[in-house]
């Protein structure tokens, strides 16, 4: 084993860690409203909007269909006027939050969608707006299935960083890409994968301990 | 109490403070794949301020489409509804809001909301009023108090019984001092001790607080326990409507027989409350 390999591999985890935060804030500051407002605007519920819906629906679907890495071809331009670059974790954080936020809305309508229609009617009844019903009911109500839906797509992203890696968006694929696929170092390549699986390990016992913490007293145990 | 005595008694201490709720020739359909059903036809009635107004009728007969006309939760096809002085049926959008703040609701699934604690419940609905956080704080203990859990304002709903989630539902559409409540089958989710204590407790409110009170329900024992008067529902319309004595001892329509007959039943085997 090379000592290089350490602050290599400290450089790439946090590249990784930068770019995942950083398309998970944006792919959230997008995918939120956009599942908020594919929820609220379905048939019967607090902004029955069919068209606006549907639209949504086809918008959402047609970024979903886009394999990632045409995406991240599709989006250079945006990433250049955005970024100033097309090169680099900043860079790459374009097309990653883009391609998940479809993602991650889809998982927020599924959750918001479980909150029972009783208590938006009970909020309704109260003189609530669509606003308040997605703020202090829908939300709060559905927030453990969110925590875990959050995670799930924290998850995602991590593995589309490394596709993002192999053209140029550092981290640890990168590296895996380049020293371990290109230069035959299996120790890279097993290093990087050996701290990808920790990391998702990681991501996802902590979602499951918020999730279940958040639920803790919403359902009678047993 | 004897029956009659108790709708007496109702009658006689409530008939004084006129209407506060008028319902004009109210109609409601519903248009499915399958057709247009009439789920309300020429509804008319007038509730008394005071008063405990029941409305009964079989499964599908149209209680829960009218009640939820009262607040527009449905929207009526044509027909005016005037609470408390006030057009229901022409109000704008943000106009509803605002009298909606003053018609309280309690359903039969509580519908409360399980991230909130008992206090958060009954906080609930005068965040949406905009009160003060300190007067909420007093108003969520005084009514508490008032449905007899104040021991309970730290729980949440998953940790309460039935009845337990009933009581917060009803501090919850008391605490923004409504004009009038509103009840969709309040009890049909509980046992019938929980059920007469819910009563009670609804009595005793509409005692202490002069409050109207709209109930719906299948049941007669809960009109014979807590109701003034009574309209009965069949088919999306009103087949009798008068004081529940004068409709209990001389029913005039099919519906209503049947239901006497049915309870008398029960409560000769011993099962009515
Ligand atoms: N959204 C709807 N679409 C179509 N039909 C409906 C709808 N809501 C109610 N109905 C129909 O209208 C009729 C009256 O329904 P409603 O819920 O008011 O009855 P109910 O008297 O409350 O009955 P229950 O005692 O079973 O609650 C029923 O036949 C029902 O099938
Ligand atoms: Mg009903």
């Amino acid at each position: 084993m090379n000592e290089d390999l350490i602050p290599m591999l400290l450089t790439g985890f946090g590249e990784t860690l930068y770019m995942v935060v950083l398309s998970t804030v944006a792919a959230v500051l997008l995918g939120l409203p956009l599942g908020v407002l594919v929820v609220i605007s379905s048939t019967g519920h607090v902004m029955e909007s069919p068209r606006l819906n549907r639209v949504l629906g086809v918008v959402i679907n047609i970024t979903r269909s886009f394999p990632f890495i045409i995406m991240i071809v599709l989006l250079l331009p945006l990433s250049r006027f955005l970024v100033g670059t097309t090169l680099g974790a900043t860079a790459a954080a374009v097309p990653l939050s883009i391609a998940a936020a479809p993602f991650l809305a889809r998982i927020i309508e599924n959750s918001l969608k479980e909150v029972d229609r009783g208590k938006v009617e009970a909020a309704l009844a109260m003189g609530a707006t669509p606003l308040q019903i997605v703020r202090k009911v829908l939300i709060p109500e559905a927030l453990s299935s969110l925590v875990l839906g959050l995670t799930l797509a924290v998850i995602t992203i991590t593995g589309f960083t490394a596709t993002a890696g192999a053209i140029g968006a550092g981290g640890l694929g990168s590296l895996a890409i380049r020293y371990g696929y290109m230069r035959y170092r299996e120790d890279v390549m097993f290093a990087t994968v050996l701290i990808l699986v920790v990391f998702v390990q990681g991501v996802q016992w902590s979602g499951d301990k918020l999730a279940r913490r958040i639920n803790r007293n919403q359902h009678r145990l047993g | 109490m004897e029956v009659s005595s108790l709708a007496i008694f109702f009658v006689s201490a409530r008939s004084h403070g006129g209407q506060v709720i008028t319902i004009d020739s109210l109609n409601k359909q519903y248009h499915t794949p399958r057709g247009t059903y009439h789920a309300l036809r020429d509804v008319t009635l007038q509730v008394e301020k005071g008063d405990i107004f029941g409305i009964i009728g079989l499964s599908g007969a149209g209680k829960s489409t009218l009640i939820r006309c009262l607040n527009r939760l449905e929207e009526p096809d044509s027909g005016s509804i005037v609470i408390d002085g006030r057009e229901i049926t022409g109000l704008a959008t943000h106009e509803l809001r605002e009298a909606r703040k003053k018609i309280g609701m309690i359903f039969q699934h509580f519908n409360l909301l399980d991230s909130r604690t008992v206090q958060g419940n009954v906080a609930f609905p005068l965040e949406l009023a905009g009160w003060p956080r300190k007067e909420i704080a007093q108003r969520v203990a005084e009514i508490l108090d008032l449905v007899g859990l104040s021991d309970k304002a730290g729980s949440y709903p998953a940790q309460l019984s039935g009845g337990q989630k009933q009581r917060v539902g009803i501090a919850r559409a008391l605490a923004n001092h409504p004009e009038v409540l509103l009840s969709d089958e309040a009890t049909s989710a509980l046992d019938p001790q929980t059920t007469r204590s819910i009563l009670e407790l609804l009595a005793d409110i509409n005692r202490k607080l002069g409050l109207t009170i709209v109930l719906i329900t299948h049941e007669m024992s809960v009109i014979r326990q807590i109701c003034g008067k009574v309209a009965v529902l069949d088919r999306g319309e009103i087949v009798e409507s008068g004081p529940v004595d004068a409709v209990f001892s001389a029913p005039s329509s099919a519906t209503m027989r049947l239901f006497l007959e049915h309870s008398t039943l029960l409560q000769g085997s011993g099962a009515g409350i």
